[in-house]
């Protein structure tokens, strides 16, 4: 086998090149199958497009006049050659039109993409530092006050969704204390500026990254408890080393392996999340135009957002597979 | 490590579990937390369980006082002996309407549950039993559902298909029978090389009959408690679509339209608008996780150290 030869580094490479190829091959049927069922899903609804085009007027517009526009949008044709048309113009770029934002679908998402990204990246820090601080001193003293706090708080937090969180926010925020605003981007008229955003993002963000903690913490709680009791932290128990260094440099090394897969599948809720808490503090984002698009039966906006977050998803779990194997060489990898 | 309790200080022998260094555990935290993550549990799911049903369907039907009953000099008023959980901003009873909102919740959530179990036990056991190449698409088309976010999935179908109630179940229907079908699959997948389907295969019982009469049964169980785990992911489901307006009808008040409504009423300070519903629907998760986590735990015995929850 020349692969034995290799340096070790290089091999590694190799693997993780076969990975992210093949979990990229599988990606490409998974997200046609999702495309064609959503188109599918679309096609066969009670809802008819001809209604958007009109508005109201299609009350007034003679038959003529309905036959002509279905004409000319092809709706007569058959779904499978509306399908392939709809596909051919996804692979060209062209997203097609939104009709509630009344834009192209592209420059619908361009425009709200980054404040989507912003406000998930501050979220998804903000969860990751608590639940890795709450998580480990729950463990290290595992019986203690805090363990027992920090485990019910977590449990409670897994069955309330994250809107009720929001509304909570805003209760304490709007009316009780008023020193953070609860809404939009900016104050009302003023320009985004980095301290007005710095400003407004708080609150959505803490609201999304305190919804995601629970299954977080408990994780790092559990896997740090599990790691406690290995071997190797005995041993450095054994030499005498002090607690801190056994636990921080030893045990939770180990500990954080899964952790990182954790965290790269738990995207559809972040996502799901995302759409609820942007909706709640009227941040405009991509996931609250998911909301403004189905309220309005917007298909080509819904079907593009949820093609989009298809592909984030499947791209989150491939890094968090990538991050294993960078971070742990006793992992194989193997599709 | 001053005082061991009898439990850890004893001895390894025969077939127990070796004895393990007791870390910084406190001593006895460990015993009492164990019973917890036992019997105690399930007790508390199913007890807290059967009061929210039992609330749910006596409460509007003892209550007399119609839910949607609108008193305009009860406007949003603090929770008080009259009305124990406050008044909304039309002056409802938000006891009366919370507990008839939990009432509709859960029965959308059954119905989505019954949907999914169907779905994931039929479409699980049909991979699990055709192997191979088949097996590999149908999972494959598992992962292609689960790549969808359940939520935004389920806000296309109930956009498509209009606001109705059997939109929403659909909607949540659709999407979860994916945990039950992985569920039911392996455990065929299990189930298929013991001796007594080997048996009835060799006794000359057909594919449809092994499926129906040996392995069908057998994955009940499975099937079952998974479906019972789906309902709080079915409760919140259709919490989360109703809050967004994309859910039920506004007269078939649910939880989630009663928290949608709540959002106005929060920022005049009418706090117990939300307060009181969102703790029926976490007190719902809560009994039904005691219930799931007594399971798991049967099922799947881990370290005594990551049990004690």
């Amino acid at each position: 086998m020349t692969t034995a030869l290799e340096a070790p580094s290089r091999r590694r490479d190799r693997e993780i090149g076969i990975l992210v190829a093949w979990r990229l091959g599988v990606a490409v049927p998974v997200v046609a199958v999702v495309a064609t069922g959503v188109f599918l899903l679309a096609a066969w609804s009670p809802f008819d497009p001809i209604y958007q085009y009109f508005g109201v007027g299609v009350f007034s517009a003679g038959d003529a006049a309905v036959e002509n526009a279905r004409q000319q949008l092809g709706l007569n044709d058959s779904v499978w050659t509306q399908l392939g048309r709809w596909a051919g113009g996804l692979l060209s770029g062209d997203l097609g039109q939104s009709l509630s934002f009344r834009q192209p679908v592209g420059t619908v998402i361009a425009q709200r993409l980054p404040w989507t990204l912003l406000l998930v990246t501050v979220g998804l820090a903000v969860s990751v530092v608590l639940s890795l601080v709450a998580g480990v001193v729950a463990a290290w003293r595992q019986g203690g006050w805090v363990d027992r706090a920090v485990t019910a708080v977590g449990h409670t937090l897994e069955g309330l969704p994250p809107f009720v969180l929001a509304l909570g926010a805003i209760a304490v925020f709007a009316v009780a204390w008023p020193v953070l605003p609860v809404a939009g981007l900016t104050d009302a008229g003023a320009a985004p500026t980095v301290d007005q955003v710095a400003r407004h993002v708080v609150l959505p963000a803490v609201v999304l990254g305190i919804s995601q903690m629970p299954w977080l913490v408990l994780h790092v709680r559990s896997s740090l408890l599990g790691a406690l009791d290995e071997d190797h932290v005995t041993g450095a128990r054994a030499r005498g080393l002090p607690e801190r260094t056994v636990v921080l440099r030893h045990a939770l090394p180990t500990a954080l392996l899964p952790f990182v897969t954790v965290l790269g599948n738990r995207l559809p809720e972040v996502v799901t999340g995302a759409v609820l808490v942007e909706t709640v503090f009227s941040w405009p984002g991509i996931a609250a135009a998911v909301v403004t698009a189905a309220l309005s039966v917007d298909f080509p906006l819904l079907a593009a957002l949820t093609l989009l977050t298809t592909a984030a998803v499947l791209l989150g779990a491939l890094l968090a597979d990538v991050a294993v194997l960078v971070l742990d060489p006793r992992v194989t990898a193997d599709g | 490590m001053a005082e061991l309790t009898a439990r850890e200080a004893r001895p390894a022998v025969g077939n127990e579990e070796p004895w393990r260094p007791a870390g910084r555990r406190r001593p006895g935290t460990l015993r009492a937390r164990a019973s917890w993550t036992g019997r105690g549990r399930l007790v508390a799911g199913l007890v807290g369980l059967v009061v929210l049903v039992l609330g749910a369907v006596l409460i509007p039907w003892l209550g007399g006082l119609d839910q949607g009953a609108v008193d305009y000099t009860a406007v949003r008023q603090p929770p008080s002996l009259a009305h124990p959980f406050g008044t909304d901003a039309v002056g409802r009873d938000l006891f009366l309407r919370s507990f008839a909102g939990l009432g509709v919740s859960l029965t959308v959530a059954a119905s989505c549950a019954v949907i999914s179990t169907v779905i994931g036990t039929l479409y699980g056991a049909l991979s699990g039993l055709l192997g191979g190449w088949p097996d590999r698409i149908l999972m494959r088309a598992v992962d292609g559902v689960n790549a969808v976010p359940h939520l935004l999935l389920g806000i296309v179908i109930v956009a498509l298909y209009h606001g109705s109630v059997l939109a929403v179940i659909a909607s949540i229907g659709l999407t979860h029978w994916t945990t039950v079908a992985r569920v039911v699959r392996s455990e065929v997948l299990s189930l298929r090389s013991r001796p007594f389907v080997d048996a009835a295969i060799s006794g000359g019982a057909s594919r449809r009959r092994v499926l129906g009469r040996h392995l069908l049964p057998a994955v009940v169980p499975p099937a079952v408690l998974s479906s019972v785990l789906i309902l709080p992911h079915a409760v919140w489901h259709e919490t989360a679509l109703s809050f967004l307006g994309l859910g039920l009808p506004p007269h078939l008040a649910s939880l989630g339209n009663i928290l949608a409504e709540g959002r106005q009423a929060v920022l005049l300070g009418s706090w117990w608008i939300v307060v009181f519903p969102s703790a029926l629907l976490a007190a719902t998760t809560l009994a039904v996780a005691g219930i799931a986590a007594w399971w798991r735990d049967r099922t799947r015995p881990r370290r005594r150290s990551e049990l004690a929850l």
